[in-house]
């Protein structure tokens, strides 16, 4: 008893349940359907690629793993979210391809201007973003959601503006490159691991993962300890901001086209989702990036299951919906203290049966 | 007689009133000769945004109680498209379909009220959860698209003008036109009139000031804080409901994408029109110029033509961020006079 409850007191502990919880779910359906049990786990070599259900998923995954970084930051420093990510993907990713292919250009073979420049443009756009969001929350004392509202209506609808309302498609190898595949492994996978270690890196070398907690947990207290609390919550919405961008990227490059109407349609759901399945709290304070990337991977696996379940992607929000509110009720104060009553009420009665 | 006060807030309720009446008067000089100078012009912006007048009085409420609700855009299009499969795969009467829209309403928003107030959840994941559930849903009813054609009760009540006596004019072929408004306007002006007289003379509207306004001395004074968000939260979806109902009587469809970034929309309008978003301060009034603000811009890109609609999601974002900002600034200047 006494272990169980180490266990489920594990930092990581829910994001890990709740994986293991969906390849039980997948390894059940596979037996169900009459598959070879482990067939989630399999992985080959076809034509050159790996190809699998769990490549699969980290492949898909990779989008919101990379918005998870910056939206932990985020949700810890200001205990509030970024709902402007999946605008923000779509605006850089169109303005990365109005770019590449000239404006009102909705077809192009060849790079209009060098794909370095795109590309730049299109993550430099999204920084503005974060820092447009950034100043609001910080030094206008606006509610984050409320701030972000302005850039989730905006920013798909300025996107759309670039591109002429239509889908620009940008056929060239190299673009493909960053959404297809480096050799035998996908390259989306290698970009969103080279983003988590960097941050990784830099929150544990650097003091500014303390400093941002610190923020989160009380923002005057470490304003009067000598941190300047409005900086550094600009700094965490640049970095969402800058997140958002690459991810977008990613996406535009996977399509190698920026359908600005659909780039990052939910995402911001998903990147709130993962936050809170990696046992962060919403509500700002402590937070722990590595519980925000498994939960971004529980959530592309849950995607994948309920696509393999034959639930389509419009209706896919909805067991998400239930799953967020699920987290976030058992996470809430009343339920806890409710909780903690009846666990105190059950020794009690283990006392008085003793005595 | 009473000295009208010309507080922080007052200032901004002016500044939207003088708003609206120059960008309409803008409006009717630059496009004169689109007929943007006929009294159907208004009356169709009224006709066009009888949801959203609707879904903005319950917006207000929440907005009030220092909440927000997001859900509402989706919720409507869950609404519609409830009604539109109703009437025309399960073959039901309209009327009843329209009473059960009311009660998912009503269920939807007390469950969204129960997480908010006695749960304490945030509302703002609360109501993001709403959202996406709300929009999955209509998915899961129907994934196409449905257009009502057969039900003839609501094809007559879509269909019915109720005409106005004066404000007529000649079209070019010499044809008198006399102005008209669906009776859907009549039901949204209907709403914000009685919040209006809600919020103003009844117990419940004045503790969803007071709770607004300070949760502590609210709780002090002996007031019901979490049964008044409750409350506030499943009216809002309640009002949304309606607000639904008319918006299927105008578009008299349901799709899966409909309604999307209304919410935008009706809390641009209560922002714009004086709501504080921090609760506590605000009129339903005001809320209504914001929406006739808001279908003002929409008609003014439409008439100008050459414009992509998205520049009106662009123009409504920026009123909403200079709106914000000169909320912030009025709360800054409040304190440092407290200081």
């Amino acid at each position: 008893m006494d272990k169980l409850k180490k266990i489920t007191k594990m930092k990581l502990f829910l994001p890990i349940f709740s994986m293991i919880l969906v390849m039980m779910i997948n390894v059940i359906y596979d037996i169900a359907s009459g598959n070879p049990p482990l067939s989630f786990f399999t992985i080959s070599i076809n034509n050159g690629i790996l190809y699998g259900r769990l490549i699969d998923v980290l492949n898909r995954g990779s989008e919101v793993a990379i918005l998870a970084i910056g939206m932990t930051l985020v949700v810890s420093a200001s205990a509030g979210t970024d709902i402007s990510v999946g605008s923000v993907m779509s605006l850089s990713g169109g303005l990365c391809c109005m770019l590449l292919a000239g404006y009102g250009v909705t077809n192009v073979s060849e790079y209009n201007v060098p794909l370095w420049v795109g590309m730049l443009a299109g993550i430099a756009i999204a920084c503005v973003c974060g820092l447009f969001n950034g100043f609001l929350v910080a030094y206008m004392n606006i509610q984050p959601m409320v701030a972000t509202l302005i850039l989730w209506s905006a920013g798909r609808a300025i996107g759309l503006l670039l591109c002429n309302s239509n889908i620009v498609y940008v056929r060239v190898p190299s673009f493909q490159f960053f959404g297809g595949y480096c050799g035998i492994i996908p390259t989306p996978i290698i970009i969103a691991a080279v983003c988590v270690a960097i941050a990784s890196v830099v929150l544990r070398v650097t003091a500014l993962g303390t400093y941002i907690q610190s923020v989160g947990i009380n923002k005057k207290a470490s304003r009067i300890s000598g941190f300047n609390s409005a900086k550094i919550i600009l700094l965490c919405y640049v970095i969402c901001g800058l997140c958002a961008g690459i991810s977008g990227l990613v996406a535009t490059c996977r399509i190698y086209s920026a359908d600005t109407n659909n780039i990052g349609l939910n995402m911001e759901l998903d990147a709130i989702l993962a936050v809170a399945l990696g046992g962060n709290s919403l509500g700002g304070g402590k937070f722990n990036l590595a519980g925000s990337i498994i939960g971004a991977y529980t959530i592309q696996a849950i995607t994948t299951t309920l696509y393999a379940l034959g639930v389509s992607s419009a209706q896919a929000p909805v067991f998400k919906a239930i799953v967020v509110i699920l987290i976030v009720v058992i996470q809430s104060q009343p339920v806890k203290d409710y909780f903690k009553k009846l666990s105190a009420k059950k020794a009690a009665a283990k006392e008085a049966v003793q005595a | 007689m009473k000295k009208l006060k010309l507080g922080g807030n007052n200032i901004l309720l002016a500044i939207t009133v003088v708003l609206f009446v120059i960008m309409y008067l803008g409006g009717c000089i630059i496009y004169a000769d689109k007929g943007f100078t006929h009294f159907q012009t208004f009356l169709n912006v009224l006709i066009n945004n009888a949801g959203l007048i609707a879904v903005a009085a319950g917006m207000t409420c929440v907005m009030l109680t220092g909440g927000i609700d997001i859900s509402v855009g989706s919720l409507i299009a869950m609404d519609c498209m409830f009604l539109a499969v109703g009437m025309e795969t399960w073959g039901m009467k309209s009327p009843v379909l329209m009473i059960m829209v009311l009660i998912i309403g009503v269920v939807f928003g007390l469950v969204q009220g129960f997480c908010v107030a006695y749960l304490e959840i945030q509302p703002f994941i609360v109501t993001m959860a709403g959202m996406f559930f709300a929009r999955g849903m209509t998915a899961v009813i129907c994934k196409d698209q449905v257009s009502i054609v057969s039900d003839q009760l609501f094809t007559a009540i879509s269909n019915a003008k109720i005409n106005i006596p004066f404000g007529g004019y000649e079209n070019k072929k010499g044809i008198y036109q006399v102005p008209f408004i669906r009776p859907t306007v009549v039901v949204a002006l209907l709403v914000v009139v009685l919040v209006y007289l809600m919020l103003k003379y009844t117990k419940f509207g004045r503790s969803i000031y007071a709770v607004g306004g300070n949760q502590v001395s609210a709780t002090l004074m002996g007031l019901n804080v979490r049964k008044t968000k409750l409350l506030t939260y499943t009216l809002s979806s309640f009002l949304t409901s309606i607000g639904g109902i008319c918006y299927c009587l105008n578009t008299m469809c349901g799709t899966t994408t409909q309604a999307t970034g209304l919410e935008m929309d009706a809390i641009s309008s209560a922002v714009i029109g004086g709501t504080l978003l921090t609760g506590g301060v605000g009129n339903v009034l005001g809320s209504l110029v914001g929406v006739l603000i808001n279908g003002t811009i929409s008609t003014l890109v439409k008439t100008n033509g050459k414009l992509v609609s998205s520049w009106a999601n662009i123009i409504t974002a920026i009123l909403l961020c200079f709106f914000i900002l000169l909320q912030a600034v009025f709360a800054k200047i409040k304190e440092s006079k407290k200081a």
